[in-house]
């Protein structure tokens, strides 16, 4: 075995978060040589979920990569870099994807929660790894950055939303035309 | 609009996926309301996350409808909302590839990235330098430096790494961000100073000198950041092993002080850097192993399983350097997270008595069936390297392989459990029956056709030479009967060699090949009929020629000439000779005791070595007409390490003639080369025919120029040759950052090491699997045997080695190995002469006070036994 990987900043090939089902809610695949197709990244996912679903034993060696994970309630956080990466850092990457999850969804880490609120899930894996490369590894930074209001929708809150950015145009337009008038 | 959330979902309760019955097209429509003024962000929002959604399942987008949603997405930049804004760069990110024109949003993009809005500042670089091609680089580079030593952390991070992604791309603009990586480097941020690392690295890694330099200057001024602290490591390692530095160098010591670092992960790194040296010293493990040690009691899961894996390959060199470990492993034995208790055990197997052996294997099959394959590979390694440290144990051994071949397992398992029990055959006699009743039992009951035709292989090979052979014959014809093609095949191969050995066997064989050959399949039928002829004649030299040893030349190569052949229809039958030999044994690889599964990417099938070469040259008009290629030797560097070219040559060896292909490279970046060629002044009578210069050698990409020499051909004895080299080039001066090269330049010379032609470079490795058949079947025509004394080696091993490393030649029946505690050995090489002579060396050794040698050596050409022996003396 080469010991000397060479060295390099793309440190994780891969972060996937999945249901209690071994769905795939998120994935990223950052090795574009590692299961180039979707059905190949699927067979991975699953595989790995049946290993690990049912004990909670942080680390796994699955397919050549060491693969760090952890759950919350019904999800299941993974992070997988090669054979001869610093299972550490790997650790750093899971700890913070989830701490900043944690304190954006303010402590709900569920399913739903994430489900409803995906497109700051979106931005905070984009803020945490860019292409393999580790971009930030402090939790609160990651939110600082994302800079996410959290929501619980429900419908009738989306419709109200909805209603109240109508009536805030509406206002405006009227201000505005007011304002011209006055002119 | 908001479809998602239909009843049947809300009822389902708070587990259901809203995302679960997006359609594509639902969606696509949708995303008509990004034309609508005013925007509304909220419901935007929704689309865009819903698209994203939809990519990352997998699902596929049209160029035109990604192309559509893409431009309606553009309108949104009108949009002030910052979560829509960053939710449109990653649209952006994510559709690069499959949208069409997405240069479309550069001018947007390179607003915000200069704006005054920080939020936006780095995720618009990241996305621009996303879709930025070669051509469009120029353009943003002034902002890109810019960005880079920006004062705000986000920024400059984002610069960096965008720029370390398109080093891939473009080297040569971003080598112009050298100065600004810099400057980065030294910022308080510890992310930018990680990522500035990086990039200085990438950037500089062709150059050592600035490698160093870089390295010191850091180390000196120390770093902030534990990842970068990390990559120092890693450089630094990677520099010690290329320069073979000391541990006595600064570089050592650095790693070894972070061993004292406060962070666990740095800590972790350096220990592990020091566990892969090579040549490292037990005393110098120490430290690590001590680290390590103290890891291994974490609470952390990682922690310890990252101490107990690093340590487990500590012991596969120096076992003694952790049995100071050995407690704290026991601990492990029982730890919930059964990767970790697996690779305790098997490290204890390697650290452990022999006493202990038992009791860590009872252990182990308690749980085996938990772990996954991967770990049930490591296990079978240990066990494998065991039985070559406690031969004795081979029962044991055998038994736990056995129930191991029984369980369930995929193919990557059972491939390992019968390469290790293979390896326990070769290596110990006592073995062999068990071994191969065991092997016979597991062909019973086999879906994996490569391993059910390697066991029938092995059987063929070791099973004739059993007290008992015939016990096996059924074995092997039930295979004949029940399985598919290839397999059965395999089984009338196998069942031929027991015929062409046992006499007494030979008849009953006989009927069953007749079976065979009214067999469904015609590759068996082909098989059964030809080997039915050949034992028919009950010649000893056609069996040996068609049944024990097989063909040796490569199978690429015999594709390309039976190719050649059929278009250029001649009256003269094919002649094997001219196919070039396969350069690597086949049949005897030995299972790899290699620390644990090593990547198992896609193994993809490299084409040997000798195959790209013969390619290669052919291309070259200057060298049609030679023939097959017959050997390409390692390569022979002919500079010392850090010099201003480094060159190392490759010697390939024609029926008549040798190629020298020169692989040159410069390291200077202010120097173009150009008509690069390597003079050569023979000391023999050889005869240079021929330069093939090197057009040109720009700064760090390596080019090869060639030299044809013929071989003296009316002295078939002058088999060895010293050549003075030297290399002639034109200089011209260029900027090191541009490349740009002066209009004139200047010849020059630079005085290379002399290069040797041997005995060896003539000679190609082929194995005989059964010497004594090849051995009788070339006689004794042309046999000679002469009588030396080798005064300066004291040992049989160091003979066995120094006669294997001078003839090239293939060592046979396990030979190479001096068993312990002998007086006396016989070694069996063979090998393939150029021109084809097939060339068999029986040394018997002895030894005294020295090793005395007495070398016998058949060829089917005498000129050959003169040449082995004149040079052995």
């Amino acid at each position: 075995m080469d010991g000397f990987a060479e060295p390099s900043l793309y440190t994780v090939k891969a972060v996937f978060i999945l249901d209690n089902d071994g769905n795939r809610l998120l994935s990223k695949y950052y090795d574009p040589e590692l299961y180039p197709s979707m059905k190949e990244q699927k067979n991975f996912e699953m595989n790995v979920f049946n290993k690990t679903h049912k004990a909670d034993n942080e680390i796994s060696f699955l397919e050549g990569m060491t693969i760090v994970y952890k759950s919350s309630i019904d999800l299941f956080f993974y992070v997988a870099g090669s054979a001869q990466e610093n299972e550490l850092m790997l650790m750093a990457v899971l700890n913070c994807l989830f701490e900043s999850l944690s304190q954006m969804l303010r402590k709900n880490v569920e399913k739903r929660t994430l489900l409803d609120n995906m497109d700051g899930v979106f931005l905070v894996v984009d803020e945490i790894i860019d292409g393999g490369v580790i971009l930030e590894s402090d939790p609160q930074q990651v939110i600082e950055k994302v800079n996410y209001r959290v929501r619980d929708c429900t419908e009738e809150q989306i419709s109200l939303c909805n209603e109240l950015t109508k009536i805030q145009i509406d206002n405006t337009v009227k201000l505005s035309s007011k304002f011209y008038l006055k002119i | 609009m908001i479809k998602k959330f239909d009843k049947k979902d809300e009822e389902s309760g708070s587990g259901s996926n809203p995302f679960q019955h997006l359609e594509k097209s639902a969606v696509l429509q949708e995303a008509r309301i990004f034309n609508e003024t005013p925007i509304n962000p909220r419901r935007c929002l929704h689309i865009l996350t819903k698209i994203i959604y939809l990519l990352n399942q997998g699902e596929h987008f049209g160029t035109t409808e990604a192309t559509e949603a893409f431009f309606a997405m553009t309108r949104l930049f009108q949009s002030n909302d910052q979560t829509l804004r960053r939710m449109c760069y990653l649209t952006i990110k994510e559709m690069a590839n499959i949208s069409e024109d997405v240069i479309i949003v550069t001018s947007s993009l390179t607003k915000d990235m200069t704006g005054k809005e920080d939020v936006y500042r780095g995720p618009a670089i990241r996305a621009l330098c996303r879709i930025t091609d070669t051509t469009m680089l120029q353009a943003i580079e002034r902002y890109m430096k810019q960005a880079i030593v920006d004062k705000v952390p986000s920024v400059s991070s984002s610069a960096l790494v965008s720029s370390l992604h398109m080093v891939k791309m473009s080297f040569d603009v971003v080598k112009r961000w050298v100065n600004e990586a810099q400057e980065a480097a030294s910022s308080d941020n510890i992310m930018v100073q990680y990522h500035a690392l990086g990039l200085l690295y990438h950037l500089r890694k062709n150059d050592r000198l600035a490698v160093t330099k870089m390295l010191n200057k850091f180390t000196k001024s120390g770093l902030k950041s534990p990842f970068a602290y990390c990559m120092m490591i890693r450089i630094a390692s990677k520099l010690l092993e290329e320069t073979e530095g000391g541990h006595d160098s600064p570089l050592f010591d650095f790693i070894e002080s972070c061993l004292r670092n406060k962070h666990e992960m740095v800590v972790y790194e350096a220990a592990s850097a020091i566990v892969h040296m090579p040549k490292c010293t037990a005393r110098e493990l120490a430290p690590a192993v001590s680290v390590l040690q103290l890891f291994c009691s974490s609470p952390k899961a990682a922690l310890r399983y990252a101490a107990v894996r690093t340590l487990n390959k500590v012991a596969m060199k120096h076992p003694s350097a952790v049995t100071a470990c050995n407690l704290d492993l026991e601990n492990l034995i029982t730890d919930s997270n059964r990767s970790i208790a697996t690779l305790a055990i098997t490290t204890l197997l390697k650290t452990g008595s022999e006493s202990s052996v038992d009791r860590l294997m009872k252990q182990i099959s308690s749980f085996v069936s938990e772990i996954s394959d991967e770990f049930k590979v490591v296990v079978v390694q240990a066990i494998s390297a065991l039985c070559q440290k406690y031969p004795r144990k081979h029962s044991v051994m055998m038994n736990f392989l056995s129930n191991m071949l029984r369980d369930d397992g995929g193919f990557e398992y059972k491939r390992a459990i019968v390469d290790c029990i293979i390896s326990i055959i070769e290596e110990n006699p006592e073995s062999k029956e068990t071994g191969l009743a065991h092997l016979c039992e597991f062909i019973e009951d086999c879906e994996h056709t490569v391993l059910a035709t390697k066991i029938l292989h092995m059987l063929g090979k070791e099973g004739p030479r059993t007290p008992t052979p015939s016990k096996y014959i059924r074995f092997i014809f039930n295979r004949v009967v029940l399985e598919s093609e290839a397999v059965r095949a395999a089984a009338v191969s196998a069942l031929a060699k027991f015929g062409a050995q046992n006499d007494d066997l030979l008849p009953s064989v006989l009927v069953l090949m007749q079976r065979c050959m009214m067999d469904s399949d015609d590759e068996v039928r082909d098989r059964a009929t030809f080997y039915m002829n050949v034992l028919q004649q009950k010649q000893k030299a056609l069996n040996a020629a068609y049944i024990f040893n097989g063909l040796s030349v490569s199978v690429p190569g015999l594709e390309k000439s039976l190719h050649q052949y059929t278009l250029e229809p001649s009256e003269k039958p094919f002649d094997m000779k001219t196919v070039p030999l396969a350069t690597a044994p086949i049949t005897e690889q030995k299972t790899e005791i290699a620390p644990m599964a090593t990547s198992k990417l896609p193994e993809k099938l490299a084409p040997a070595r000798q195959d790209i070469y013969q390619e290669q040259l052919a291309a070259i008009p200057e060298f049609k007409g030679l023939g097959p290629l017959f050997k390409s030797s390692e390569p022979v560097q002919l500079t010392e390490a850090e010099t201003e070219y480094v060159v190392r040559c490759i010697k390939h060896t024609f029926a008549n003639h040798m190629i020298f292909q020169f692989d040159c490279t410069n390291t200077l970046n202010d120097q173009l080369l150009q008509r690069v060629q390597v003079q050569m002044e023979p000391s023999e009578s050889y005869e240079v025919l021929h330069y093939v210069p090197a057009p040109s050698l720009h700064y760090s990409q390596p080019n090869s120029c060639y030299s044809l020499v013929r071989l003296p051909e009316d002295d078939p004895t002058a088999v060895s040759c010293t050549f003075s080299c030297t290399m002639k080039y034109l200089v011209r001066d260029c900027d090191p950052n541009t490349g740009e090269p002066d209009d004139d330049g200047y010849d020059d010379e630079y005085v290379l090491e002399d290069l040797e032609v041997t005995v060896a470079d003539h000679i190609q490795k082929v194995l005989k699997p059964n010497f004594g058949a090849a051995w009788e079947e070339i006689g004794d025509e042309f046999e000679k045997e002469e009588t030396f004394a080798l005064a300066t080696v004291r040992t049989l091993d160091e003979a066995v080695n120094n006669i294997i490393s001078f003839l090239g030649m293939q060592p046979c029946e396990r030979s190479d190995k001096v068993p312990e505690n002998k007086n006396s050995h016989v070694l069996f090489l063979a090998g393939v002469f150029r021109g084809g002579h097939d060339v068999l060396v029986r040394a018997r050794l002895a030894l005294a006070d020295g090793v005395t040698m007495q070398v016998t050596v058949r060829s089917t050409d005498e000129n050959v036994v003169d040449v082995i022996l004149a040079s052995v003396g």
